[in-house]
């Protein structure tokens, strides 16, 4: 089973270089952790950045310069800023390149829930809903079942929608499961998983296609 | 050179009144007009309609106003992190209306430039399009949203002029800028306001045309949300 620094590292390679990226909050944030050697690719932040950088050093945090998640960040070189509507033109406009998020649900017709739990949780959709409308390339990092142990990859999503037909990819601490016109396809398996371990946990139709081959994980 | 500057924030800030739409810049506690927001808690103004993409924290921005329970409705992108802003919502006393955070920003910068209605594919097939007219452009789903109308923006710059040029730093650029000129009165507080002139008219990023009053705030506390840090080493 993956750790979700795992799932960060297996994402990490869907990435090319060239690539405007934008990381929702969550695993999502940690695939800038792990960006492979020899690739370049800038990390957009929804509120106004272009360009971000880790973490700052302790007594260097900048209340001026901060990330989506509102956590304090730094620039690198190329870096640049830029006001809320210009930044989500870049994203409707489909300048950014692919978009990793956190999900609740993703049905087989690439749904996607991930806003709101109707008399428990609402919070509000952030960016998310203009990020799945007008993004090309959408994966979902997200465990493969909830707190309640119900699998959040479903043949129909539960909860109110933040967007349809969007999701292309799903990496779970399971396995890499692709959306297809058919429905979910299973690409990958975490090390040591079997497919029947997958499909058991998975409450949606799974099309398995031959020898499932094990994740790469370095 | 058309003088924008007043003395302070009270005059800024002196004809907002009871039931008013006001929009306010900021991304969480990042770049909001931090003088503005404790006047209105002076003024002890109420119901007012706030167009801000996040409600602030408990004990600060605008969580000092839902504190106080000035704030009738609410209409913002992102309300995490404020449980008194989660407890008076689920019962019932305010109101909000949530709205994608392009979808807000775009609605502001519409009514900035006097465009009153767009389409945008955020939201469709959910609930924030439901009641709303949908259209078909090149093959993709959109739906149709309108421009804000507010009686006052207040945003926050970095730099200003008396001319009312501004000029912002980072993040805390975000919201400010659409919302500038997009009520029908802009009133802008700057961290430093210097003589129209001093700035250089090829770093303004918003043109003083779209501001009315301009002033310096007294402090910025510009409190950190979220701190976080990397070892050295």
């Amino acid at each position: 089973m993956l750790t979700k620094e795992d799932i960060a590292k297996r994402i990490a390679q869907e990435l090319k270089d060239g690539y405007y990226v934008n990381l929702g909050i969550g695993i999502p944030t940690l695939v800038a952790n792990y960006i492979p050697e020899g690739i370049n690719v800038e990390i957009q932040s929804e509120n106004g950045v272009l360009g971000m950088g880790p973490f700052p050093f302790e007594g260097e945090e900048d209340a001026d310069i901060i990330n989506a998640g509102k956590q304090t960040i730094t620039t690198l070189a190329g870096a640049s800023f830029f006001d809320s509507a210009t930044s989500f033109g870049m994203i409707r406009g489909q300048h950014v390149d692919l978009t990793i998020l956190g999900a609740m649900e993703v049905s087989e017709k690439g749904d996607i829930a991930n806003w709101k739990i109707p008399g428990k949780m609402v919070k509000g959709m952030g960016g998310a809903m203009d990020l799945v409308a007008s993004a090309e390339n959408i994966i979902v990092a997200m465990m493969q079942v909830n707190k309640a142990g119900e699998s959040k990859i479903l043949k129909k999503c539960t909860l109110p929608l933040t967007g349809v037909g969007c999701v292309k990819k799903i990496v779970t601490e399971l396995a890499v499961i692709e959306v297809t016109p058919k429905g979910f396809k299973l690409l990958e398996r975490a090390p040591g998983i079997s497919v029947e371990e997958i499909i058991a946990s998975t409450e949606a139709e799974l099309i398995i296609d031959g020898e499932i081959p094990e994740m790469k994980i370095n | 050179m058309i003088n924008k500057k007043v003395n302070s924030v009270q005059e800024a800030l002196h004809d907002v009144q009871d039931n008013v739409t006001i929009m306010l810049g900021g991304f969480g506690l990042c770049g909001i007009p931090e003088n503005s927001i404790a006047e209105l808690v002076r003024k002890e103004v109420k119901n007012l309609t706030c167009i801000s993409n996040n409600a602030g924290v408990d004990d600060f921005g605008l969580g000092l106003l839902l504190q106080k329970r000035q704030i009738k409705k609410m209409i913002s992108s992102y309300v995490g992190e404020n449980a008194e802003f989660e407890s008076q919502m689920l019962s019932g006393e305010l109101e909000v209306e949530l709205v994608p955070q392009g979808t807000l920003a775009e609605r502001c910068r519409a009514a900035q430039a006097g465009i009153p209605a767009f389409f945008t594919p955020a939201g469709y097939g959910t609930e924030v399009a439901i009641g709303k007219e949908t259209r078909e452009f090149n093959g993709k789903m959109h739906v149709m949203e309108l421009a804000f109308k507010a009686e006052f923006s207040i945003v926050k710059a970095w730099k200003g002029d008396t001319a009312g040029n501004l000029i912002f730093k980072g993040t805390a650029r975000n919201f400010n800028p659409a919302m500038a000129g997009a009520g029908k009165i802009t009133i802008a507080e700057v961290e430093e306001l210097v003589e129209a002139g001093t700035l250089d008219p090829n770093q303004i990023h918003i043109p003083g045309i779209f501001v009315q009053r301009i002033f310096q705030g007294e402090k910025y506390e510009k409190r950190i949300e979220k701190r976080t840090v990397r070892a050295r080493n």
